[in-house]
């Protein structure tokens, strides 16, 4: 049944580093232990068989990651506005929760790309740039806002921008919601653990905080929320 | 202060290994000086751990040789995963006799720990899947699976494939009978595979036991599991907005299937809060006494704002062609109008689209509860039909993002939610994160079908943004008479904490390493810590296995430690949580006497007459140990009554006249 996970080239040089530097190494120091190895040795060992035990990531898995940063960068800029537009206190604690956690979840996915030698979006809020044909092309990720709909947004105050912002914080993240449906359908997407406990975070967190809004939404609406 | 003598920071405790651990059992002045006992102020004001002078601010980085600083906790031994289980995240705990069985989302360890200082594996089974959630009962073991790479054959190269027969997302049965050998018994597949499950011992139905599946990730195609729909929640076929229930006949394990899917989220009513804290209900009184308008707005009351009550009661007075001041006619019309505007604004919203799942649910059979840690909700639910689970309260909370947990109070009382902001692969410690998100929240439970808000706790030491951290699991430790939990907070370490006193929760124990990496975010710390028959155990993402014990201070005594040791149990799932029953022992007399002279429930001279009296009644023989006791029993009836803290002496009185016979 036990399958020889699949290793990837940089950790076998790192193993046989290791068998190396076990070989020389001095049992009996303080930081020495289990068979002699020192601490930093177990650490890299351990280093190596996470790299090693890695499933191989797709396109799909790289266009999330990718995807997403500039998706978040949106919500960031939206919720950045609570206490210049006038929010009402309930739609500035969610603002701040929303900055609080996406601006963490932009810095887990850069570092996801990096470690995996793709280039790392910086989080644009108006999308993905694309090269294609010498020109540059903007790429919306679901539920992401128009230019129109920001300046929309930006332009309302007090209750209308508790409304619009609600309202368009909840197309954001249903378009999130999709881009995680969308990954899962994908050949060969979110085998790797990280990319897999990312997006389904991503769907729950999500999916939560629309309801969270929907709800919000009504209690604005009819003025009892203060 | 007494923690200053702890600040040093350690070369390495944590990656001593098997080995050199025998050769340092007793180790207290050297390396481990940081966490063995320490001498403490005799007050208990004291022992509040200054934020500015916290040892756990600060601790150098490393996988295995980061600093490390412990308060009333000593760490006994840290095990590294062994061989296919070093790199992967160990995940949850499940106890049976004298092993501990350790997920790994590339399958479970299961380590024998009869002696806490050495853990011994006993077999390691390779089956990757996360979460690898375990839990056992008798000679059966469960194991969730949930990612889109778990595998049938319990290999390691995933499924690329959207549909797949290989595929497995839901429950792994094995036999573990001959627990170095398990063997696959049955797996069922659900349509969001399982985040966690929870084994439901049913007191009434021996023939069976109960798996609550709780699924997060999105519904699977139909074309893998046919019946599986991600319909919105008012199409009843959704695979959504419901848990599973599997029904394993004892018997027959191979035989276990889905029985019923409850719907536990229907109906659910708006919450705005975590319900009305003391502070929401005097305004909402004052807002009554004032006249204010309340609207009832689907179960939660609300005052209606005065410049909005006032210009629908002016609309009122213009559109019945009145002038002046509105009537009391006007105010029943405005009333009307209300009741229909909320009907109307709930109404219009559509279906709703939360929550779809819960995160975990905790079940204590012997109160018949069960507390759902569900997306945006925690819930209250009625399990004495455990196949039928029904929802009787509903908490929410504007300051929760996720609720993750739940933990009762070992009498009922009490509910305990956590809330895993950031799903636990973010930093959710540092200064600058408020001290109510990621936090835990206490609810009394009131006349068994409302939960009432009484207070957040958070492990209180900052951490860098280098540690994942946030609530996560945790169990109860069986002190008699007070509530003590042990929590995991990741990266932030673990934390004890007392919250008898439900409004003032405050940390009395804790222990906490420097982050895996001091460049970037590496996942580790402690997924889950629970006690069981005296031992503390933590599942270390990245590290392995600890085992800690209690030391005493004066917030814990040794006697408390002794009473809490003295509850055996023969297995845990802590959530399926156990009754606790202290026998009658000499060590829970001395444990309620030690609370006695905390609380100032007996003079310090009845103190002293009842401690002499425990000791000559332990050393006498047993005819005049009867009579001692007895006498002692009927004293301290007598002090009740003139005591500050009368149900302890009571308490007391019980268990020394229980030691009488």
């Amino acid at each position: 049944m036990t399958q020889t996970p699949h290793v990837s080239l940089k950790a076998a040089v790192l193993l046989a580093g290791l068998t190396l530097a076990t070989a020389v190494s001095t049992a009996g120091a303080q930081s020495a232990s289990q068979n002699g190895r020192s601490q930093s040795d177990l650490a890299a060992i351990a280093k190596a068989r996470e790299d090693s035990t890695r499933r191989p990531y797709t396109a799909a898995d790289v266009h999330f990651m990718t995807g997403m940063i500039g998706h978040h960068a949106q919500a960031i800029l939206m919720a950045g506005w609570a206490p210049t537009h006038d929010a009402s206190p309930s739609v500035r604690v969610l603002c701040e929760r929303i900055i609080n956690a996406q601006r963490d979840e932009i810095a887990t996915m850069q570092q996801w790309l990096r470690d995996r030698q793709q280039p790392v979006p910086d989080a644009n809020p108006m999308g993905m740039t694309m090269k294609m044909d010498g020109m540059e092309h903007r790429m919306l990720m679901p539920g992401m806002l128009t230019e129109e709909q920001l300046k929309q947004l930006d332009a309302a105050r007090g209750k209308d921008f508790d409304v619009l912002f609600l309202t368009f914080m909840i197309q954001h993240h249903k378009g999130a919601v999709q881009m995680v449906k969308e990954l899962f359908g994908s050949y060969g997407a979110a085998q790797d653990d990280l990319v897999f406990k990312f997006s389904s975070d991503v769907n729950v967190d999500q999916t939560t905080e629309i309801a969270r809004m929907e709800r919000m939404l009504v209690a604005i609406k009819l003025g009892i929320e203060q | 202060m007494r923690l200053a003598s702890r600040t040093h920071h350690l070369k390495s405790v944590a990656g001593l290994a098997l080995a050199s651990l025998a050769a340092c059992a007793g180790r207290t002045s050297t390396s481990a000086g940081n966490v063995g006992p320490t001498p403490m102020g005799s007050t208990m004001s004291a022992a509040m751990p200054d934020p500015r002078s916290d040892p756990r601010v600060g601790l150098h980085a490393g996988l295995f040789n980061a600093g490390e600083a412990a308060w009333n906790l000593r760490l006994l031994s840290t095990t590294q995963p062994q061989g296919q289980f070093m790199g992967s995240t160990n995940s949850d705990l499940a106890f049976l006799g004298n092993y501990v069985i350790q997920g790994n989302y590339n399958g479970y360890q299961i380590w024998d720990i009869s002696d806490p200082r050495h853990p011994t594996l006993k077999v390691g089974n390779y089956c990757p899947a996360s979460q690898s959630d375990v839990s056992v009962y008798k000679n059966l073991l469960f194991v969730s699976a949930e990612g889109n790479s778990g595998r049938i054959d319990c290999g390691g190269e995933g499924v690329k494939d959207t549909v797949s027969t290989e595929r497995i997302r839901g429950i792994r049965i094995f036999d573990i009978s001959d627990i170095a050998h398990p063997r696959n018994l049955k797996n069922v597949q659900t349509c969001r595979g399982s985040h966690t499950h929870t084994v439901v011992v049913d007191p009434k139905d021996a023939d069976n036991v109960y798996v609550y599946v709780s699924g997060s990730a999105p519904v699977r195609s139909a074309s893998e599991l046919p019946g599986c729909s991600d319909a919105p929640s008012n199409d009843r076929s959704s695979s959504k907005f419901r848990i599973e229930v599997i029904q394993v006949p004892l018997a027959h394990p191979e035989q276990a299937r889905i029985v019923s899917s409850p719907r536990i989220f229907d109906d659910l009513q708006y919450q705005k809060g975590h319900g009305l804290s003391s502070a929401d209900r005097d305004e909402l009184a004052a807002a009554q006494a004032r006249g204010a308008f309340i609207l009832d707005f689907s179960g939660q009351q609300m005052i209606l704002p005065d410049a909005y009550a006032k210009e629908m009661l002016d609309s009122a007075v213009v559109h019945r062609g009145g002038k002046g001041l509105p009537t009391s006619a006007d105010s029943a019309t405005v009333r009307a109008e209300l009741k229909e505007m909320v009907a109307k604004s709930v109404g219009n919203q559509g279906a709703p689209t939360g929550p779809t799942q819960c995160h975990d649910i905790t079940v204590y059979p012997a109160v018949g509860f069960a507390g759902g840690a569900c997306g945006g909700y925690g819930l209250l639910l009625d399990i004495r039909d455990a196949a039928h689970p029904v929802r009787v309260a509903a908490v929410a909370d504007t300051n929760f993002s996720y609720w993750h947990s739940a933990t009762f109070n070992n009498d009922g009382t009490k509910l305990l939610f956590s809330d895993e902001w950031g799903g636990g692969g973010q930093p959710k410690c540092r200064a600058t994160d408020p001290k109510q998100w990621g936090a835990d929240a206490i609810f009394t439970i009131e006349n068994g079908n409302t939960l009432k808000f009484q207070s957040y706790y958070k492990m209180p030491a900052a951490q860098t943004s280098q540690e994942n951290c946030v609530a996560h699991n945790g169990s109860l430790i069986p002190i008699p008479g007070r509530d003590v939990m042990v929590q995991a907070w990741y990266q932030g370490g673990i934390s004890v904490f007392d919250w008898t006193d439900a409004a003032h929760p405050r940390e009395i124990a804790f222990f906490d390493r420097g982050p895996i990496d001091s460049t970037r975010m590496a996942m580790g710390g402690s997924w889950s810590v629970y006690w069981y028959n005296g031992a503390i155990v933590s599942s270390e993402i990245a590290r392995g296995l600890d085992v800690f014990e209690l030391t005493p201070s004066p917030l814990i005594s040794q006697n408390e430690i002794d009473a809490a040791k003295s509850v055996h149990l023969d297995y845990l799932n802590t959530q399926g949580q156990p009754h606790f029953v202290w026998p009658a022992t000499f060590a829970l007399a001395r444990a309620y006497t030690d609370q006695l002279e905390r609380s100032g429930g007996l003079s310090s001279s009845r103190l002293t007459a009842v401690r002499q009296s425990l000791s000559s009644a332990e050393q006498a023989s047993a005819s005049a140990r009867g009579s001692t006791l007895s006498t002692l029993a009927s004293q301290l009836d007598s002090d009740a009554n003139g005591s500050s803290d009368a149900a302890k002496v009571r308490k007391l009185a019980s268990t020394v006249r229980d030691l009488s016979r």
